[in-house]
């Protein structure tokens, strides 16, 4: 099937998540769509299967203009998409998961299905028992079974989001083989990912998306075979991250004693393995973890808070092993996260900016004196030139003053902060500003480790930066000597000594 | 622009309530002209029934005290966004302490005011238990509170039946009129004349004020509602949480477990099989009507008693069943639910 995009624009409040967006997919094409975080790839995905429905726009399947409104709707027009996370039922036997979503069958023909399933299983080489039950499948084979499901409910475009996250080599190089068999049969695929090899691998085109914009476009030359270089890989790196932009000079801290000293620390999680990794984190120090989501830098710096228990190995706090103790145990040793949904697990919607303060201070007393509350709060508020007043919800602050709220609620003293995207969604004079206060932390000698998709703002304000790809981390790189595009290599997988 | 809307939406939210009041009158009107019964003539028995005479309002009060008890403790856990169904069982169990300490001190030679003291503290500690163990399913068993709840009401509810039947029956015949009435002497005094115990009433007002102070002036109470609000953000700023989770259970289940003891030791003077009489249940009502609102819980509560009250003379005078009350008050409930959930759609939309 030829899909067709054409001016495609969706807002989320002021944030422009796809901006004018024009696509065309040839049938039995494996488009590539490549970008990185935040950069509209899932808005646009969501818009082609009926989650959202773009503001302006219009979507043409083999030249026929459609509206898509909901996925059961993308399902009839047969667009199947294959999400990140499974979306199963793990409680249920196989083949009611596969049945799932069929129009019309109260009574449903087991029977019947039970050939089809056995069919579809030959035909793609998968090894599944109808009877068994969801949850005893790996992350691989649940790809598969929602693979046959969509083939079973007549897709003929399939979009796949980010698919090789968390499955195995050989489950990969099975789903590879699946695509291909696709191509021949004239089903379309959009293959959405960040791993660079992954596309150049698979795709005939890809598109690039940046800041919710199309940037460029790339194809396949032809007679170019898999193994060889079919896209310029600097240049789509280039087109992801965009250049550099100077956000001033660089500043660098002096130094205090150690404060952070991780000890062959390994973390576990259904999708991957951290192995064995040793770091040691001085007073006044910034660290920048960068990769792409669900690389590992998630646990990793919430095990450096005490809120994801490692494995093994050992976390010290100013020499004090805490080593499988709580948030709140490292929270009375100096230590503060600061999570990246400010609203889910930042900040508590409906109490006030003052309710937050009196909150945070940790009182033993009895009763509020509200005017001291207020008092404070008005503080707080000049002094992190926050754009709101101290009776206001934290969930009607915008989203940078939410990001600045969050960040007045740390205590005075501190000696390590961990802050997951600390800038994300803001405007570039909050960004100036939020690091302005960090660096001040900094100067009074608390560590920080930050975790960012903005490779610029890694390479601004990090002294050393560490990469994560699939579980693996990378050896910790001077900031100032390391490059955008050296980065962006990384994070894609690229130059990994495997 | 903001301040605007919040003014605004002070005034629509009262028009909204209206509207509901009105749509719950209009629908149990329909009811009643289904039955074939008037509708005007059964407001006016319910509203002479409740407030007609100064008896009759006395009567509106004593069923007032036990609602506006469990009322009180559902606002905490409600603040503590945890949905304390149990609340019927912790009453019960508060009526079975209670009865328990009576009969264990009713042969000493203690004062009987002191024995009332005791066993009231017995009740409380009774409910407290009951809320307890609802809490620690939930805290470390992953029962949900709802469920836990609902199960453990089953169990109180068999429990006091087991009682009645068992070792504390009535010599001779074990009846459902329950276990033999205590002395006189072991009964909450009343206000001459009436049913109304002046204590009772003391106790259930004490109650709501501090769960009052408890929610708006303290900090326990300002962290209780960060957790119910958002559990893992008040983690992360440092509550104990599940720790605030349980004491919100304790104290619901204390207050609840008041109401039970004041059913026995100032209504019926012993332990029957119904003691709770729903106040549970009716409790949840008013605390949702309330928006968890403490200051309203009083004035609603008074409400519910008087439907309560005012609806016991309809099957006498109008042949109508008494549960014609409970009609109103969950239409009630439902359609201000119903008007809050559109007024909110509504301004999301604009």
């Amino acid at each position: 099937m030829k899909i067709e995009l054409r001016n495609i624009h969706k807002n989320f409040g002021n944030n422009h998540a796809n901006n004018d967006i024009t696509l065309t997919i040839p049938s039995g094409t494996i488009q590539g769509i490549l970008g990185e975080n935040g950069a509209g790839k899932s808005t646009l995905m969501k818009i082609l299967s009926g989650f959202i429905h773009a503001d302006e726009g219009e979507i043409l399947l083999d030249g026929k203009p459609v509206t898509i409104t909901s996925p059961a709707e993308a399902i009839r027009h047969g667009i199947g998409m294959l999400h990140q996370d499974p979306l199963d039922f793990p409680p249920l036997r196989l083949l009611d998961n596969f049945m799932l979503g069929l129009p019309g069958s109260l009574f449903p023909n087991r029977k019947e299905a039970i050939q089809d399933f056995n069919l579809l299983k030959k035909e793609f080489g998968f090894s599944f028992d109808p009877e068994s039950y969801v949850d005893s499948l790996t992350v691989g084979e649940r790809q598969q079974l929602e693979i046959m499901r969509l083939l079973f409910l007549g897709a003929r475009v399939f979009i796949l989001d980010e698919p090789t996250t968390g499955i195995s080599a050989a489950q990969k190089t099975k789903l590879f083989d699946t695509l291909k068999k696709f191509h021949e049969q004239a089903i379309t695929t959009i293959f959405v990912s960040h791993k660079l090899e992954d596309v150049e691998n698979l795709c005939d085109q890809v598109a690039v998306l940046r800041q919710g914009k199309l940037v460029g476009e790339m194809t396949r030359p032809p007679g170019a075979h898999a193994g060889e270089k079919p896209f310029d890989t600097k240049k789509l790196v280039e087109m992801m991250f965009g250049k550099e932009i100077s956000l001033g000079a660089r500043q660098v801290m002096e130094q205090h004693g150690c404060i952070l000293e991780l000890n062959g620390i390994s973390i576990e999680d259904i999708r991957l393995k951290i192995q064995n990794v040793d770091l040691e984190v001085n007073g006044g120090e910034v660290i920048g973890l960068a990769g792409m989501e669900g690389s590992g830098q998630g646990p990793f710096l919430r095990a450096c808070a005490g809120m994801v228990r490692p494995v093994g190995g050992s976390v010290r706090v100013r020499g004090r092993n805490l080593t499988g103790k709580s948030y709140h145990v490292y929270k009375r040793n100096g230590v503060e996260f600061l999570p990246a949904s400010r609203l889910e697990e930042g900040l508590v919607p409906g109490l006030t900016l003052t309710e937050h303060y009196l909150l945070a201070e940790k009182s033993h007393d009895l009763f509020i004196n509200r005017e001291r509350g207020v008092r404070q709060a008005q503080e707080k508020i000049t002094s992190f030139n926050i754009k709101g007043t101290p009776v206001h919800t934290v969930e009607s602050l915008s989203g940078g003053n939410q990001q600045r709220a969050l960040l007045s609620l740390l205590r005075e003293t501190l000696s390590l902060i961990l802050i997951e995207h600390p800038t994300r969604g803001l405007d570039i004079e909050s960004v100036i500003y939020i690091w302005k206060k960090l660096k001040e932390r900094c100067r009074k000698g608390t560590a920080i480790l930050f975790i960012s998709s903005d490779l610029e703002e890694i390479l601004q304000y990090s002294d050393r930066v560490l990469v994560f790809f699939n579980g693996k981390v990378s050896q910790p790189l001077d900031a100032s000597t390391t490059t955008v595009e050296q980065l962006g290599q990384l994070i894609g997988g690229k130059g990994w000594a495997s | 622009m903001r301040a605007i809307m919040t003014k605004n939406s002070r005034w629509t939210s009262i028009g909204f309530q209206i509207a509901a009041l009105v749509l719950a009158l209009l629908f149990t009107t329909l009811i009643l002209l289904a039955a074939g019964a008037p509708p005007l003539e059964a407001y006016k028995n319910i509203i002479t029934g409740s407030f007609g005479s100064f008896k009759k309002f006395s009567d509106v009060l004593v069923s007032w005290v036990p609602l506006l008890l469990v009322s009180a403790g559902l606002l905490v856990t409600f603040a503590a966004g945890l949905w304390n169904i149990g609340v019927e069982g912790q009453i019960i169990l508060g009526a079975i302490g209670t009865t328990w300490a009576l009969r264990e001190l009713q042969e000493t030679s203690l004062p009987p005011s002191l024995i009332i003291f005791l066993a009231i503290l017995a009740g409380m500690a009774g409910g407290a238990f009951w809320a307890l163990l609802a809490g620690a399913l939930k805290t470390f068993g992953g029962v949900n509170e709802i469920f836990g709840g609902l199960g453990l009401n089953f169990v109180a509810t068999a429990l006091t039946i087991y009682l009645i039947f068992g070792p504390w029956k009535r010599p001779g015949v074990a009846s459902m009129s329950g276990t033999v009435p205590f002395d006189e002497a072991l009964h909450l005094s009343l206000f001459p004349g009436l049913r109304l115990s002046p204590w009772a009433l003391v106790i259930a007002v004490i109650a709501i004020v501090i769960v009052y102070f408890l929610l708006q002036g303290t900090y326990f109470g300002l962290r209780l509602k960060a957790v119910g609000k958002n559990f893992r953000a008040a983690y992360l700023l440092g509550i104990p949480t599940w720790q605030h989770m349980m004491l919100s259970f304790l104290i619901c289940g204390a207050l609840a477990g008041v109401a039970g003891a004041t059913q026995v030791t100032a209504v019926y003077y012993r332990l029957i099989p119904a003691i709770s009489s729903g106040y549970g249940y009716l409790g949840l009502m008013v605390a949702m009507l309330v928006n968890y609102q403490a200051i309203w819980a009083a004035p609603v509560a008074l409400f519910f008693a008087a439907l309560n009250i005012g609806s016991i003379q309809l099957p006498i005078v109008l042949k109508l069943d008494s549960s014609l009350s409970g009609v109103l008050q969950g239409m009630l409930v439902l359609f201000v639910l119903i008007m809050e959930g559109i007024r909110q759609r509504l301004f999301r939309r604009s």
